[in-house]
């Protein structure tokens, strides 16, 4: 076997991170020597949502690089090391940090650079660009005391840096050479919408500006003159004017370069040095530079199969179609929407009321579909997609294909049959037609099942409805009847149940047997009726018509344990006790000899009450001020919170008094599962707020609000709906995100599944509670408001009537104990004895 | 040989619950199904959680049989003859009846 061969990567950027990952996927690395050349200070960071380092998101969070990655694979990667020049004839690269690497094959992964124009005075202090998380962080020094900021430049990535100045405080500007924004992917009429979209987001916007000079500002730090005799002054120019390939480290190498820069690549991505390949943005192919990262991650994986010799797979060209929400607004094109092809012919509709815009560019004998805009509505971008790319055959109509639908006038569906295996349906992640079926005949049945086993839907989520669509349709050849009837006794969904029971009134479950449903009732359709019943009506759950519904532990207001005593948990809103009320629970607890234990929502759990001592113990604990904490039902259960501003030295806002106020409104609010809040008063997050299913925590500018998170069996790490809410707006978007969930989860689904079930994702759920897309939101926040006013403490309901306090006795007809019950001492407190202990009946503590 | 001990009044017992008397030594789950006017009596200890917590399961009908599902782990035991419906165990059954509305059990 020969030696090791030498390969080495210039740049760790997304593309080039790819390419690691590739070929240590593909073969064992250790026959490699593999060197990486980072000019950066950091390793590969996702660049695409780069702007969430403005909202938030760190750069750990944006890291790419699995834990050990470099490590494990053997991979010597060396930071802050630029390189210099290749010698090509000696095969080898020299570095900034003046060593010599020598090569079998060399990858050229450099990226590009952002263009700034060369205006007189384009080299200004407080004049960043938008690249790097260095770059952030001097757009961010930038922002500080100043007033006003200017993106020059409104293409794709000018509007997202627009966003961020946006986000940081600045009145903010755009402007642009060409006589439109996005001019490369939108044509005029959508041009104008999405202007006047933006515009309205407090955004001004300049097109057709040429700027000839940068000089000294009156009110501001600088002044730009443009070449019409305008000027405009602002303390903030951020360059945003496009990118340039990275290309003279080949060109002073000598490789061959396009006529306009960019490193030329054949097939296999190699260059004019068959043992030197280039990849990503720095590259040309067929006289085109990809700026988009799903063609980088292509060569990235063509150049490990060529250099692994395990695969034939060529560069062949990529779809440049794009969808995308920019401030807000939903953009999408798709292929040839100039209509540049001969004979194309389009259709638009433009609707200036809602402001949605949509063009479809169709070949002569409009048959096929070339192209399409979409501004302010991109529902339909997968469909449309599909067709373009597969060259399916279009509708006799295909005006219909962007026109709303109209009674009497069904929107021409794609069928996904007529899409081939190989149709890509997830181009984040590269996932096919067939491999979501494939998922599908392997017993994924739901969206949830299929994201998880294909990661179909889970970068950007915008191909979520059609991977819905294409698990229907195998669903449907594979002759699977998804069976979504809760149980034998109702034909329904619990979404179908919540809302019969709350549009026909109905109060009971047996009304709803005797109405909806068949037989007598079981396990499953019962405590769901009194949950809903509950969610809808808020009764007392121990009425006589509602106490046959509920579940082992809301039956008796307790958590059954293995023996069958239980745990008590009085509520301690947002983790908040006095030492008197410690205190008090310290002497129940003695009392009555119950094991105690913290919880990890910030409260205590009494452990081994028996059934007759838990009115005593409850009637104890409402005299010393305690209320039930909810532990047994699926409802809100805490809200954990850090100790913030009062006390911490970095703490930002009032923490604990958020947590106290949302706890003592939303307890008592019976959901389809358990519910879990927590707040924090900084970004240091002490409170863990982004594992819960509500998640708050403050920033300088308001609060930030989380949802669908879960710690657990499948963590899932929440996702941030809005931010920088004042108290209020907070309360009422809590409001509507928890109702919806009540409205249309599924039994016992938590917010992380019911998010990852949701078509349309986060997005959608904006949409809802943000927005009010589906005009429900008064309804929602006067539903919460209706269960606030309502709320009880059951406990106290309970023990205030001698009627319902018969059931706690463990016999009707008896005082006696149940002598089944054991405890043993263990570290000073009780536990239940073990089979063990019980038979050799030692050191057994007697019950009292 | 049958010897009813009268427990509680029909009306201790909520409709759609049960309640846990002490009979002769024996702890009996006592079910009052809203589906029937009949009472039904069975052992109170679980055989497979093994804790004395039966009387205060859900009383379930599966595919016609009403059960009580255990409290613990959800297995259903046919309150008619307590038969398990999930594992090879069993619990005890016993007579119960109605009087004047007081609930009578022979265990």
């Amino acid at each position: 076997m020969s030696a090791a061969q030498n390969i080495v990567v210039i740049g760790n950027g997304m593309v080039g991170h790819k390419f690691l990952e590739s070929l240590v996927a593909i073969d064992d690395s250790k026959q490699y020597n593999i060197t990486v050349l980072c000019e950066e200070p950091r390793a590969a960071y996702d660049r695409v949502y780069l702007s969430s380092y403005f909202t938030g998101k760190t750069a750990e969070d944006l890291s790419l690089v699995s834990e050990g990655f470099f490590e494990n694979n053997n991979i010597d990667i060396k930071l802050n090391c630029k390189a210099e020049s290749i010698d090509r004839s000696a095969k080898t690269v020299a570095t900034s940090t003046n060593e010599t690497i020598s090569y079998d094959k060399l990858v050229l992964a450099t990226g590009s650079y952002p263009f700034v124009p060369p205006v007189p005075g384009h080299d200004r202090d407080n004049c960043p660009v938008y690249r790097t998380i260095e770059d952030l962080e001097a757009i961010k020094e930038s922002a500080k005391g100043s007033k006003v900021g200017v993106v020059v430049g409104g293409g794709l990535l000018g509007l997202e840096a627009a966003k961020a100045l946006h986000d940081l405080g600045l009145e903010t500007h755009v402007v642009e050479f060409a006589p439109r924004l996005m001019a490369v992917q939108v044509d005029e009429a959508g041009g104008t919408l999405l202007r006047t979209k933006i515009e309205e987001l407090g955004v001004k916007v300049h097109t057709g500006k040429n700027t000839q000079n940068i000089t000294d500002g009156d009110q501001c730090f600088h002044k730009m003159e443009f070449a019409d005799g305008e000027s405009l002054e602002t303390d903030v120019i951020l360059f945003s004017a496009g990118i340039r390939p990275q290309d003279a480290i080949a060109r002073e190498s000598e490789i061959e370069l396009g006529p306009r820069g960019g490193i030329s690549i054949n097939d296999h991505c190699q260059t004019s040095d068959p043992d030197v390949y280039a990849i990503g943005e720095c590259a040309l192919w067929g006289g085109m530079i990809y700026g988009l990262v799903a063609p980088g991650y292509n060569m990235a994986k063509v150049v490990a199969q060529h250099i692994s010799g395990t695969g034939t797979d060529t560069f062949e060209g990529a779809d440049m179609s794009t969808k995308l929400k920019l401030m807000g607004v939903d953009v999408a094109s798709i292929g040839d929407c100039h209509a540049r092809t001969e004979g194309a012919l389009s259709y638009s509709y433009n609707d200036e009321v809602n402001q949605v815009y949509k063009k479809i560019v169709v070949s002569a004998d409009k048959k096929l579909l070339l192209g399409a805009v979409m501004i302010g509505d991109a529902d339909d971008y997968g469909n449309l997609l599909q067709l373009a790319l597969n060259g399916i055959e279009l509708p006799a109509n295909p005006e219909a294909l962007i026109l709303p639908a109209m009674d009497g006038m069904e929107k021409p569906a794609l069928g996904t049959d007529a899409l081939p295996d190989t149709a890509q349906i997830c181009s984040c992640n590269d996932i096919s037609k067939g491999a979501i079926c494939c998922s599908v005949q392997e017993g994924a049945h739901t969206i949830g099942d299929v994201k998880a086993a294909t990661t179909a839907g889970t970068a950007c989520g915008g191909c979520a409805p059609l991977v819905t669509q294409v698990m229907n349709a195998e669903l449907a050849n594979l002759g699977v009847e998804v069976n979504t009837d809760i149980c034998e006794h109702f034909a329904y969904t619990r979404q179908d149940l919540y809302n019969i029971i709350k549009i026909e009134g109905i109060k009971s479950f047996k009304a709803l047997l005797e109405k909806h449903g068949t037989g007598h009732g079981c396990e499953i359709c019962k405590p769901l009726a009194g949950s809903i019943l509950a969610s809808v009506w808020n009764e007392y759950v121990l009425d006589d018509k509602h106490i046959g519904l509920q579940d082992t532990n809301d039956i008796y207001l307790g958590n059954m344990q293995k023996d069958g005593t239980y745990s008590v948990v009085p509520r301690m809103p947002g983790g908040e006790v006095t030492p008197e009320g410690l205190i008090e629970i310290g002497k129940v607890a003695k009392d009555y000899g119950l094991y105690t234990k913290l919880t990890g929502g910030q409260r205590v759990d009494l452990f081994g009450a028996q059934l007759h001592q838990l009115p005593e113990i409850w009637k104890r604990l409402i005299d010393a001020g305690f209320e039930t904490g909810h532990a047994y039902g699926k409802s809100l259960r805490t809200v954990k919170s850090c100790v913030g501003s009062t006390w911490c030295r970095f703490g930002v806002d009032d923490s604990v008094g958020l947590a106290i106020e949302l706890e003592n409104r939303y307890k008592g609010v019976r959901g389809p599962h358990k519910i879990k809040f927590a707040v924090s008063g900084c970004t240091r997050e002490c409170a863990e707020a982004q594992s819960k299913d509500v998640g708050v925590i403050a920033t300088e500018k308001g609060w930030n609000l989380y949802v669908c998170g879960n710690g657990g069996m499948k963590p899932r790490h929440t996702d941030l709906l809005a931010q920088d809410l004042d108290k209020e707006t907070l309360i009422k978007y809590i409001d509507r995100f928890l109702m919806f969930y009540v409205k249309t989860g599924d039994r016992l689904q938590r917010t992380s599944v019911w998010m990852d079930n949701l078509e349309g994702g986060l997005d959608y759920l904006k949409e809802v509670v943000l927005e009010d897309k589906l005009g429900l939101a008064s309804e929602l926040e006067a539903q919460m408001e209706a269960l606030v006013d309502t709320y009880q403490c059951e406990w106290k309901t309970t023990i205030e009537s001698p009627e319902r306090l018969k059931r706690f006795s463990h016999f009707i007809n008896a005082d006696e104990k149940d002598d089944n019950i054991k405890f043993v001492e263990e570290r000073g407190q009780i536990r239940p004895a073990s089979e063990d202990e019980r038979l050799k009946n030692v050191d057994l503590i007697a019950v009292s | 040989m049958t010897n009813f001990v009268d427990v509680c009044a029909l009306n201790d017992i909520n409709k759609d619950t049960g309640v846990c008397a002490l009979v002769n030594g024996k702890q009996v789950a006592i079910f009052r199904p809203a589906a029937t006017d009949e009472l039904f009596a069975v052992g109170n200890f679980d055989p497979i959680g093994k804790a004395n917590v039966l009387s205060r399961g859900l009383i379930s009908d599966i595919k016609g049989q009403l059960t009580v599902a255990s409290p613990l782990y959800k297995q259903h035991y046919v309150l008619a003859d307590g038969s398990c419906l999930e594992e090879d165990v069993s619990i005890p059954t016993y007579s119960v009846k109605i009087e004047n509305d007081r609930v009578l059990v022979a265990a």
